[in-house]
């Protein structure tokens, strides 16, 4: 049986780290979501350079492990004299490496509005930029909000990995708890329960919102 | 930084060693998960009481995870169970069981694609279920499964690179024993993994959206 002493002896140490992982999720969300909307306008303004930019960022920071983006600026930066704690470092990086899925989730709801809509508006003497702000964005972005939602989860657990760098987070007050106490299953069963108290409603939201979505058209 | 010294061929070779256990290791995971996500995706698409609420439980428990903790809890917690693995076995395990929450969700909704019809058809023409679902479900629920399980294998390749807390010799781990000679290689190094990560993967998600437009 789970021993239960675990978690109320070191309860302190177990919410500090429950506020940790929501601060920097939080954090690294809004930072995502700004990079990732330019980096999604770069990718479908009618500019092709921007369009490069956007589809290198895109293609490039999906296709690496965050893992590597963490360490280049935890451990390759202070080279070159640049030096963030952890706690920075981990939230930079997750928001460089969110901000390509974030990116493509915005591309691909602004995508789905019919070409038609565009076309009208061009036509009636909107400007491009008008068009984007008052016909294509609002009807875009109930398609992308379960897609962004998906996104939270992703960087919830991903803040795990800020571990590695001693940023404070839920994972690392485990480790924490675990090396002082020796007590390694119990620990990690009750950082779990923790994790999931974040990422169980949120899915489950999800999930609803997808299947509303999906009835309403 | 020392770009010259860094790409020495030793270091190359050391890190294409590494790549190649990341690559063994996501295989053999990939494989293995594909068997379990079957199952688990199967009882839930056929509603088997009992057996489709523990597969239930087990994918949203496991998939709301971090892939870190369980990586942990494998190779931390379970020799505490009298379950102890060898560092590439528990990095195999942890990786199958993440995944294999990750593909039981593609291959449901796979056969959930297939069109009620067919298993009605299947069935009045006198196939049993298991039939049915073998012969005619199957095959044609595969052909929409199979560019999201090439995703997740890329999610997969970049989700290796993890165990390197527990010291997996893969491509990220090489590279910090390179780091360690001197820091002027650090730079130089993680671009060199970075742009390897990104060939295979890019060449993967080349492969699946290939695929994406066959169907």
């Amino acid at each position: 049986m789970l021993d239960f002493t675990i978690l109320t002896e070191n309860i302190g140490m177990f919410i500090e780290g429950f506020k940790n992982t929501l601060i920097v999720s939080l954090l690294a969300l809004i930072g995502s979501f700004i990079l990732g909307t330019l980096i999604a306008v770069f990718r479908i303004a009618p500019i092709k350079p921007l369009n490069w930019i956007g589809t290198m960022y895109v293609e490039f920071f999906r296709n690496i492990p965050l893992l590597i983006i963490l360490f280049f600026i935890f451990v390759g930066l202070p080279v070159l004299g640049v030096r963030f704690s952890g706690f920075q470092a981990g939230t930079i990086a997750l928001t460089i490496y969110t901000a390509a899925f974030i990116a493509e989730a915005i591309r691909a709801g602004v995508l789905s509005v019919h070409k038609g809509q565009t076309e009208a508006a061009r036509s009636s003497g909107l400007t491009y930029v008008q068009t984007m702000r008052y016909i294509i964005l609002p009807q875009a972005i109930k398609i992308v909000i379960p897609p962004l939602g998906n996104q939270f989860l992703n960087l919830v657990k991903n803040s795990s990995v800020l571990t590695i760098v001693a940023a404070g987070e839920l994972m690392y007050q485990g480790d924490l708890i675990s090396s002082r106490t020796f007590v390694t299953f119990d620990v990690y069963i009750f950082i779990a329960l923790f994790y999931l108290i974040i990422t169980l409603p949120l899915s489950y939201g999800v999930n609803r919102l997808e299947k509303s979505l999906a009835k309403s058209n | 930084m020392d770009f010259i010294g860094a790409y020495s061929p030793d270091h190359i070779v050391f890190l294409l060693k590494g790549f190649w256990i990341t690559l063994k290791v996501a295989g053999i995971s990939i494989v293995l998960s594909f068997f379990l996500g079957a199952v688990l995706g199967i009882v839930r698409y056929a509603k088997i009481p009992v057996l489709a609420q523990i597969s239930a439980f087990f994918v949203e428990i496991i998939r709301n995870l971090p892939l870190l903790l369980i990586i942990f809890f494998v190779y931390f917690a379970l020799p505490e169970v009298g379950m102890k693995l060898s560092i590439t076995w528990s990095a195999i395990l942890a990786l199958t069981i993440f995944e294999s929450a990750m593909l039981a969700e593609i291959i449901r909704s796979g056969l959930n694609s297939v069109h009620k019809g067919q298993m009605e058809a299947g069935r009045s023409s006198g196939l049993s279920y298991t039939q049915t679902l073998w012969h005619i479900i199957l095959p044609q629920g595969v052909r929409s499964m199979v560019p999201p399980i090439v995703s997740q294998f890329i999610s997969l390749l970049k989700d290796t690179s993890l165990a390197v807390v527990i010291a997996l010799p893969e491509m990220m781990h090489n590279a910090q024993v390179i780091n360690a000679q001197n820091i002027n290689y650090i730079i130089p190094i993680f671009l060199l993994v970075a742009v390897i990560y990104f060939i295979a993967n890019f060449a993967l998600s080349l492969v699946a959206r290939r695929l994406e437009l066959n169907i």
